[in-house]
């Protein structure tokens, strides 16, 4: 039937228009290819390890992941660091742990079981030390925002000098993904500031890319456990389908030889 | 009902069945006669019934790890993604599991409205579902509330505020809704105690919707009422079991592509933000399935009568039955019904559309004159025609032929219709 | 086709259903009930370490472990004695004191879950100067293995080592 055809169009359309609602933006992201889209999607696990160095050299300076804890690290699925690696890593921050049978509260070394150690203590003192613009938490950050891997890894290539005619205050930065293209962050990559421990050249997008699938990873950590769960099940209910289907025509087959 | 004189064959199942006649029941639950020609847009009360339980049960394990509290209530849902075994499955299968029941209710019902299915004498069965379809609606919103995410927080702030659109009483009808001067801890608690009691309430009325469907039987797409049991029906168990059966596994590969494949597409990336209420998102939108009334509550300037039109639209649902003036049930042998019938689905898609886009512009001309299109259909157009339409001739039964047609032409343009 | 050809190939779609069926349940259910395990982060707190500078002879400590109280005893040598000189075979549960303390009899450290139904056994109590549970009245010894009562075994000993002379590593 045509117009329940032409109808469907304007379901599809709306629905697609309806998930780009927000999209105020003025420029289409940037759409690298992701290891871990798709039916198979994985994470390259050498990405987000490196993507795991420039978030502690860079990132975690003012945004917390305070989800995610270092046990998490060598868990399989994601950067899947070595335990021992992981025990390392965690040695290096300090948590306070307490009280002692003195009642008292004390610090001590992390361990895997720890949550990752945040740079402020609350929202409020990081609202404060970064100009009033809180530094979101980057735990579930690509799931946060609209167009997930690909607004992060857009947002972190999108400095720009101001067009002519936009006077940008003290402490905002032009970022053409950003919604309103004022970003209170300053551009936090450049060409080689970290030094990337496989030898990597640590390029600007090189290191955009391997922070935002470090972060994909950190939103969703189950990723590559869901896709293939989901890939079996789907080929269990075709079969299954294909089953039921030729079990009901044999069935419906006594009655319809009647009519 | 044709089960009687049903005795079990042993002597135990006998003595049991006179004392509590689970077995007379489910015997009358398979034999139950159902007419032969249902298409596949009736096997979604078996999906239906199917999302149901797949809520109940998923949600029960949600409940056993969050934790209904301001400050843990985030938390304990990433606690659920991250750590809990399959926790993330888990949510998922609920998350997109309340988009998916929302789908299947808005096919069961547009199938009913398309057959004539809420027409005497099933104005009872049409209306439990209505009263279903209204409680699903506060169970979904409550749940979304629950993550305590950006979206739910300021959801839970714009719905909750509607009713302060009543006049005098309105303010204090909202403090006592959020126990306090604005949504927070007391609300949060109460939507997850409701929220975890409507479903049963559901289930309870499902039961009665059934009842009251096994009283005249199914409709069906000619429309007609059928002799049962007779040529023209089959017993429910195993021929509706297995089509209902097959149309839940192909409902079900759509549902896991969802939820493996998309998780999130049904969501609002807000929600992954923590509640916060010094912060309103820029755009505040319902879940997909609320839009329309969105749109209808945007469309009117005034507040109170906003909320009235949006009420309304959902009470000239439940009037339905009187309003409809045709005896004839089946759009098939009522062609100027069945333009309309496109019409009012293309009317609320519209609205669905515009209720998600910002209310300005063009976006609010669309949706007021799709509000008003709405009210015209179920308060002039349906009463009109059914006493104006000149309707085709009704065959009398599924095999019997009759005057001016063969019912296999009336049976074969049903089949080409879907 | 025969119609006996045409009843097996009937059969055989039926039973593939139902037993294709009966796997993708089960399959199903197994998250269902996975999900009452222990979750990740639980596992993950299964070690937890100890100070025990500060606990003089004949003192003790009560550490949880997993949620459980871990006792912690600087055993006295009377104690020490009196435990190595119990014979195993009036022991219901024969173990020696050398294998429960590790071959370091100062330190005994132990489960304070009575093998019984579970109570916290109390110490300095009992008919054997070691602990007593007062929910069954089941009596352990100065090594806390059972010697009366209806306990089926000793009290358990956990996984643990000296990190340093002052840090005992449960689990």
């Amino acid at each position: 039937m045509r117009t329940f055809k032409s109808l469907l169009f304007i379901f599809i359309f709306s629905f697609f228009s309806y998930n780009g609602t927000a999209a105020e933006r003025t420029h289409e992201l940037l759409n690298p290819e992701w290891s871990f889209k798709g039916f198979f999607g994985k994470f390259d696990r050498a990405s987000p390890q490196r993507g795991y160095q420039v978030y502690t050299e860079v990132c975690a300076a003012c945004h917390s992941m305070k989800y995610l804890s270092y046990r998490n690290l060598s868990e399989p699925g994601g950067p899947e660091f070595t335990k021992e690696q992981a025990k390392i890593i965690a040695s290096q921050f300090e948590v306070t742990d307490g009280p002692n049978s003195d009642g008292e509260m004390f610090t001590r070394a992390a361990r895997l079981s720890d949550n990752f150690v945040g740079p402020y203590e609350n929202m409020q003192a990081a609202t404060a030390a970064n100009g009033g613009a809180y530094p979101p938490d980057m735990s579930v950050l690509v799931k946060a925002r609209k167009g997930g891997a690909d607004y992060i890894y857009s947002l972190l290539l999108g400095y720009e000098e101001p067009p002519e005619g936009i006077v940008l205050d003290d402490g905002v930065y032009y970022n053409k993904y950003m919604a309103g293209n004022k970003i209170k962050m300053s551009n936090p990559l450049s060409d080689g500031i970290v030094e990337y421990l496989d030898g990597t050249p640590a390029t600007e997008d090189q290191m955009a890319k391997d922070v935002t699938s470090f972060l994909a990873w950190a939103a969703e950590p189950h990723l590559e456990a869901r896709h293939k769960i989901g890939f079996r099940a789907l080929i269990y209910l075709f079969i299954m389908t294909i089953l039921v289907y030729f079990s009901m025509k044999k069935l419906w087959s006594r009655i319809e030889s009647k009519i | 009902m044709s089960d009687h004189n049903y005795t079990p064959k042993s002597k135990f199942g006998k003595w049991f069945n006179d004392r509590l006649p689970l077995l007379s029941l489910a015997n009358h639950l398979t034999d139950y006669p159902t007419p032969k020609n249902l298409n596949y847009w009736w096997t979604f009360g078996g999906i239906l019934t199917f999302c149901l339980i797949t809520q109940i049960i998923t949600g029960l394990i949600l409940a056993m790890h969050y934790i209904a509290h301001a400050d843990l209530a985030f938390e304990s849902v990433e606690h659920i993604m991250r750590n809990v075994n399959y926790g993330w499955l888990i949510r998922y299968v609920h998350a997109n599991g309340a988009s998916m029941f929302f789908l299947a209710v808005y096919i069961h019902i547009f199938r009913s409205l398309y057959y004539g299915s809420y027409k005497a004498p099933r104005e009872i069965i049409w209306i439990l579902g209505m009263i279903i379809y209204v409680l699903m609606m506060a169970a979904a919103f409550m749940g979304y509330v629950l993550p305590w995410g950006q979206m739910s927080f300021w959801g839970a702030t714009v719905i909750t505020n509607l009713f302060s659109a009543i006049p005098l009483v309105g303010e204090s009808i909202v403090t006592w809704l959020w126990g306090g001067y604005s949504v927070d801890n007391p609300t949060l608690t109460r939507f997850f105690s409701l929220h975890y009691l409507i479903p049963f309430l559901i289930l309870g009325l499902v039961v009665l919707h059934i009842w009251a469907l096994h009283v005249p039987g199914n409709n069906n797409p000619i429309g007609i009422d059928l002799k049962k049991p007779s040529n023209d029906t089959v017993p429910f168990h195993p021929y509706i079991v297995v089509k209902d059966l097959f149309a839940l596994l192909l409902f079900l590969i759509v549902f896991a592509f969802f939820v493996f494949y998309s998780p999130n597409i049904l969501g609002h990336a807000d929600n992954y933000i923590e509640a916060n209420p010094m912060v309103t998102p820029a755009h505040i939108v319902p879940e997909w399935y609320l839009l329309p009334f969105y749109a209808i509550l945007r469309s009117v300037p005034d507040k109170l009568l906003g909320v009235v039109a949006m009420f309304a639209a959902i009470f000239v649902l439940v009037i339905l039955p009187w309003l409809d003036t045709s005896k004839v049930r089946s759009a098939i042998f009522r062609p100027l019904y069945k333009q309309f019938y496109w019409f009012l689905v293309a009317d609320v898609l519209i609205l669905g559309y515009v209720g998600a886009m910002p209310a300005e512009g063009l976006y609010l001309l669309v949706a007021r004159v799709a509000t008003a299109y709405y009210f015209l259909h179920f308060l002039v157009i349906l009463p009109v025609l059914g006493l104006k339409e000149k309707t085709l001739e009704v065959p009398l039964s599924l095999t019997e032929p009759v005057l001016g047609g063969s019912p296999n032409e009336a049976m074969a343009r049903s089949k080409k219709e879907f | 086709m025969s119609e006996e050809k045409k009843n097996n190939r009937r059969d055989f779609i039926f039973t593939a259903s139902y037993a294709l069926g009966a796997v993708g349940v089960g399959a199903a259910v197994w998250p269902l009930v996975d999900q009452m395990n222990p979750d990740a982060s639980v596992k993950a707190l299964a070690s937890t370490e100890v100070d025990i500078s500060a606990l003089e002879v004949g003192q003790s400590i009560t550490v949880l472990w997993r949620g459980k109280p871990v006792f912690i005893r600087r055993r006295t040598n009377e104690e020490i004695t009196k435990a190595k000189n119990v014979k195993l075979e009036d022991l219901p549960h024969p173990e020696t004191d050398e294998d429960r303390t590790k071959n370091n009899p100062e330190w005994l450290v132990m489960l304070g879950v009575c093998t019984h139904l579970g109570c916290v056994p109390l110490g300095d109590k009992g008919e054997y100067g070691g602990w007593f549970c007062p929910c069954h009245g089941s009596h352990y010894d100065t090594s806390g293995r059972i010697r009366k009562g209806p306990a089926p075994t000793n009290m358990e000993i956990p996984k643990y080592e000296f990190v340093d002379s002052n840090t005992i590593k449960i689990g």
